[in-house]
């Protein structure tokens, strides 16, 4: 196919390797062929074609057949936008031919890279779990004894509960989902593998536990003791005993800056990076004991819920919150944020739970939940199911967004559970269906078919990951170590152009009427010859001194007055036209009125 | 009811045998990759980083030569061969793979002025102070046998430099006079003179081969085409121009290394101002050569580093240099793009990276996919002040820095005096002159 001139414009003139690709056969059409070679140019002899015309031309179809290349799918829309890194950026503001190209050769690519990105998605090899229930039945009415003889061998055996006798529990799965940590008030520590039920250690501290967690690895975990935080390794050594972190209450692990944020009973958040050991944010937030607090894994700002109904959004390098979110008129019970770091989820003594969106920050929540109790304890699995516990009895949601109340029909849980003591902690098991729940007297491992992501990317968390990756991984994860000052309420400001905001032009402009002319420093020549002592000096520098103040005050005013003028005129000085002034009634007594200065000549 | 879990299989994930690689399942989710922004941020600056620590350009030294090395000729079909000429007369031809000198010979009486390879790589074309061109075998002579040239052609005029025709058997000479030489005769097809003044360097075209360019001591930069009886064209700069090299894949730009510390590039269809002005250096520029790509070209200088410039950018992306490095006199780029060699007074030559960080030898293909990240992450975040800091750090001798501070103070004087002379004077009288223009005194047709 070639390109035909339009009308009435000059045919360009053929390039070399067009003329020579072209060249005509004896029926008159234009057959391409190669550039003879100079060898073969001359040759005037005949060429004896020994392979028949017809079997040439059946090869060469059927080698055309195996060359043809398959169609790519086109990939669905909502795919394509799970995918995309948002929309493209316009390039109407960028001013040179160069960059403009540019530009649009980026967008070209990251349209590419989210359609490769994409397409991947036909290679995941597991598919999420779910349960549907017959007809005339709901979800809400299987009990887990039913679930669990429904199921393969392998999933029944993630069932299970154990009855342990210290007190109160605290539990934590780690990032992977493959181990499971316990932390009994009266001191009762214990780390296993839940999936192969193989034990770690089992040990107690003598000491109350208030909180557990995992740390990067599944090898170290921090306890939050009477009054100390303890790390210990697996086989149940101690390693540290941090006592810049007293009396913690709630203990969070953000893992991609190796930070373990603690909440204390005086109020106190603390920020210790882990890698490192040193403590990168400590102040007092000013909230009294802190009871309700977590991380948000979207951009790493520790959320605390207090109890005036308000959620405040904290991050180590700055000590004012960086949002605060009136979210119940009464105290906080329970908040949790959702993985993907999109939603916050509160609960409060109004026995409502809310939604809220964590992007926008609207004072409207997103969802509400009615129940008859308030929740006492709350999470979001890893595909937006919401489970909350009211004292010994639980409810799982399918959908976050959706609400639900207890009165309401068409919106009844997805599947319900009563435990036999008070529940303390739930964590939902990524990837997994499972839901882990620690209650006053033990643990109980439930099966919640859905909520778990089934593909897991395996440079992220990997559940099978031997020792060795784990050593790898460790080191990968310490060279990328977000630096804490990175924790921002957007994670994207970095990749973000650097344009002032209208507050700080605001700023700018107010800045500009309190401005201080600055110190002058001159250290005038040391001339040896000529006249002059040092009292000229002196008079000379002051006479330096005195002209560069004048300029910097003049300019200092003109630039005032163009603010001010730009702001009379109500910004319309930019279109030139100039409103013209009502003109004043005149009165008697104008007479007492200062006469208008008159513009001084310049004297020669 | 119907009832589905999540129930992986390990077979699917758990690699069977040792011998076997780990399975690594991938999803890319954007949802499991949280805080892109920043991870990506941090990847870069280690990558930015780790450029830094690997940026190791010096590779070795090829001694040999008995006086400063005065001038290189590279071969346009070995990648692994050079040649070089110095001070005393000597040629030497090096095998570059292993570093050592294959063949050396006095060729000339006095400077070895230039070397030129024939188009094929066959000849080999030296001049020098003794005013004689010389031509030999490319193939080092017989065990026993002596170094004979094939021809020496006896010049009627002194001689400078040389170059060779790209694509046909002609070769020019510059002296007193430009001369164009066919390699079957003895005597010049044509000479071309403009003025009285000696041409020191002279440089053809490697596309439009009939024209050639040279530098002449009166300051100025002549075009000539080899068709036509008279010169074509002359710029006058401020000062001498000491070399001269075609952009070899833009062949109407071409660089100038100017005796006042810059390079200036130069567009032939206008020579009325620069195209760029190249700083940095702070001491004449000797020599200039260009990547094969035409995107980068390479310097020397008297203030004994070489530099490297993006051929569009104005300040030097690199700077090489060595405590024992004098005065570099000849700088010469790779034609596989990957070796930078500068001979300098103190009789070496030097061979370097021409990326100061690359990676030589065998690269796997994850190796090679992790470097293209890095090279993208490093693009996409070179803005951020941390970044740029650290990639554009250079340490410096001590020398040049306190050339550069003088510079400045003086550059800063003039800006000052000038602006002092515009306050005090009618309303423009004193015009603002771009830098590009402030270099070139004029242009002659």
């Amino acid at each position: 196919m070639t390109k035909t001139a339009p009308k009435g414009r000059k045919k360009p003139a053929a390039r070399y390797f067009e003329r020579a690709a072209a060249v005509k056969t004896e029926d008159g059409e234009e057959k391409p062929s190669k550039p003879k070679r100079k060898h073969q140019r001359n040759f005037t002899g005949d060429f004896l074609k020994i392979q028949s015309q017809e079997k040439s031309k059946a090869l060469k179809r059927k080698r055309l057949e195996a060359t043809e290349k398959p169609k790519k799918q086109k990939i669905p829309q909502e795919v394509l936008e799970k995918y995309s890194r948002g929309e493209a950026v316009d390039s109407t503001g960028v001013r040179t031919r160069h960059f403009k190209e540019k530009h649009k050769r980026k967008e070209i690519y990251v349209e590419y890279a989210t359609e490769q990105a994409a397409r991947t998605e036909l290679l995941l090899q597991e598919t999420p779990g779910q349960l549907e229930a017959d007809e005339e039945e709901t979800t809400a009415e299987y009990r887990q004894a039913e679930i669990v003889a429904n199921v393969d061998l392998q999933s029944a055996a993630k069932h299970f509960s154990l009855k342990l006798d210290f007190g109160p529990y605290t539990m934590r799965y780690t990032k992977n989902g493959r181990h499971l940590l316990l932390g009994g008030r009266r001191g009762h520590v214990a780390a296993f593998d839940w999936v192969t039920k193989k034990l770690h250690c089992e040990f107690n501290v003598m000491e109350t536990v208030a909180d557990v967690q995992w740390l990067h690895v599944p090898t170290m975990y921090a306890v939050a003791q009477k009054e100390w935080v303890y790390f210990y390794d697996k086989k149940g050594t101690e390693l540290h005993c941090v006592k810049r972190l007293a009396r913690v209450n709630r203990m969070d692990f953000l893992p991609y800056h190796f930070l373990l944020a603690a909440g204390n009973s005086a109020g106190y958040a603390s920020w210790l990076d882990v890698s490192i050991g040193e403590l990168v944010g400590n102040f007092n937030t000013g909230l009294g004991d802190i009871r309700h607090m977590r991380h948000n894994p979207g951009n790493g700002v520790l959320c605390i819920g207090g109890g005036k109904g308000v959620v405040s959004m904290w991050s180590p390098k700055v000590r004012e919150p960086l949002a605060k979110l009136l979210c119940h008129p009464t105290a906080i019970t329970a908040l949790t944020v959702d993985p993907k770091g999109m939603h916050l989820v509160t609960a409060g003594l109004d026995r409502l739970v809310k939604v809220w969106d964590l992007r926008q920050l609207s004072d409207k929540p997103l969802a509400i939940f009615n129940l008859r109790l308030p929740a006492n304890e709350l999470e979001v699995s890893q595909r937006g199911m919401l489970a909350l516990s009211q004292g010994t009895y639980l409810e799982t949601y399918t959908d976050v967004l959706l609400g639900g109340g207890t009165g309401r029909k068409n919106m009844l849980p997805y599947l319900r559970q009563r435990c036999d003591a008070f529940v303390h902690t739930m964590r939902f098991c990524p990837y997994e269906d499972v839901l882990g729940v620690a209650t006053a007297n033990g643990f109980q491992s439930l099966l919640v078919p859905g909520c778990g992501e089934p593909n897991y990317d395996a440079l992220e968390d990997n559940p099978f990951e031997t020792s060795k990756q784990r050593r790898e991984h460790e080191v990968h994860a310490l060279l990328e170590k977000i630096p804490p000052e990175l924790i921002t309420l957007d994670p994207h400001e970095i990749t973000g152009v650097d344009a002032p905001t209208l507050q700080e032009k605001i700023d700018a402009k107010r800045q500009l009427f309190y401005l201080k002319p600055p110190r002058i420093n001159i250290n005038p020549r040391h001339k040896m010859k000529g006249r002059g002592g040092s009292a000229k000096a002196a008079r000379n520098k002051q006479i330096v001194k005195d002209q560069q103040r004048k300029e910097f005050i003049a300019e200092v005013r003109k630039a005032k007055k163009d603010v001010i003028a730009s702001h009379a005129e109500g910004g319309e000085e930019t279109t030139g036209e100039k409103v013209k002034k009502p003109k004043a009634v005149r009165s008697v007594l104008d007479r007492f009125k200062p006469k208008p200065q008159k513009k001084q000549k310049s004297t020669n | 009811m119907k009832v589905k879990m999540i129930s992986r299989n390990p077979d699917n994930y758990v690699r069977e045998t040792k011998l076997q690689q780990h399975k690594i399942p991938r999803n890319y989710d954007p949802a499991l990759h949280p805080m892109e922004g920043p991870r990506e941020y941090v990847r870069a600056l280690n990558a930015t980083k780790l450029d830094r620590v690997f940026a190791k350009p010096f590779l070795c030294n090829l001694s040999g030569h008995r006086d400063g090395v005065a001038c290189f000729g590279k071969h346009p079909k070995l990648l692994s061969t050079l040649a070089t000429g110095a001070y005393d007369g000597e040629v030497r031809i090096w095998d570059l793979a292993n570093r050592t000198s294959q063949r050396s010979f006095v060729a000339h009486d006095g400077f070895v002025r230039g070397i030129a390879y024939a188009r094929n790589g066959e000849r080999l074309f030296t001049v020098g102070d003794d005013k004689t061109i010389k031509v030999w075998r490319t193939e080092a002579p017989d065990v026993g046998e002596e170094e004979e040239p094939v021809n020496t052609i006896l010049s009627r005029h002194i001689l400078h430099g040389i170059s060779h025709n790209r694509k046909d058997n002609s070769f020019a000479t510059c002296g007193e006079v430009c001369a164009i030489w066919d390699e079957q005769h003895n005597d010049p097809i044509k000479t071309l003179k403009w003025g009285v003044d000696t041409l020191h360097t002279i440089s053809y075209n490697p596309v439009e081969t009939n024209v050639l360019a040279c530098c002449a001591s009166d300051r100025s930069i002549i075009l000539y085409d080899q068709r036509e009886a008279l010169p074509l064209r002359k710029v006058v700069l401020t000062m001498k121009s000491n070399k001269l090299a075609w952009n070899p894949m833009e062949a109407f730009n071409f660089t100038v290394a100017n005796e006042d510390c810059n390079l200036y590039s130069f567009d032939t269809r206008k020579l009325q101002s620069p195209l760029k002005v190249h700083f940095d250096h702070v001491s004449a520029v000797t020599d200039v050569d260009y990547a094969p790509t035409g995107k980068e070209f390479v310097s020397g200088s008297y203030d004994k580093t070489v530099r490297l410039y993006n051929a569009h950018l104005s300040h030097s992306r690199d700077i090489y240099h060595t405590k024992r490095m004098q005065h570099v006199v000849c700088v010469a780029w790779s034609l596989d793009n990957r070796y930078i060699f500068s001979g300098s007074d103190e009789m070496n030559v030097r061979m370097w990276k021409a990326n100061a960080s690359e990676k030589l030898g065998v690269i796997r293909p994850r190796e090679r996919t992790n470097f293209n990240y890095q090279e993208a992450l490093k693009e996409k975040y070179a803005a951020h002040p941390q970044i740029k800091r650290i990639a554009r750090h250079r340490q410096v001798p001590r020398h040049v820095m306190n050339a550069q501070r003088k510079m400045r103070a003086v550059k800063e004087k003039e800006l000052v005096k000038e602006a002092n002379i515009r306050k005090h004077s009618k309303k423009g009288k004193v015009p603002f002159v771009s830098e590009k223009k402030k270099h070139v005194i004029r242009e002659d047709v």
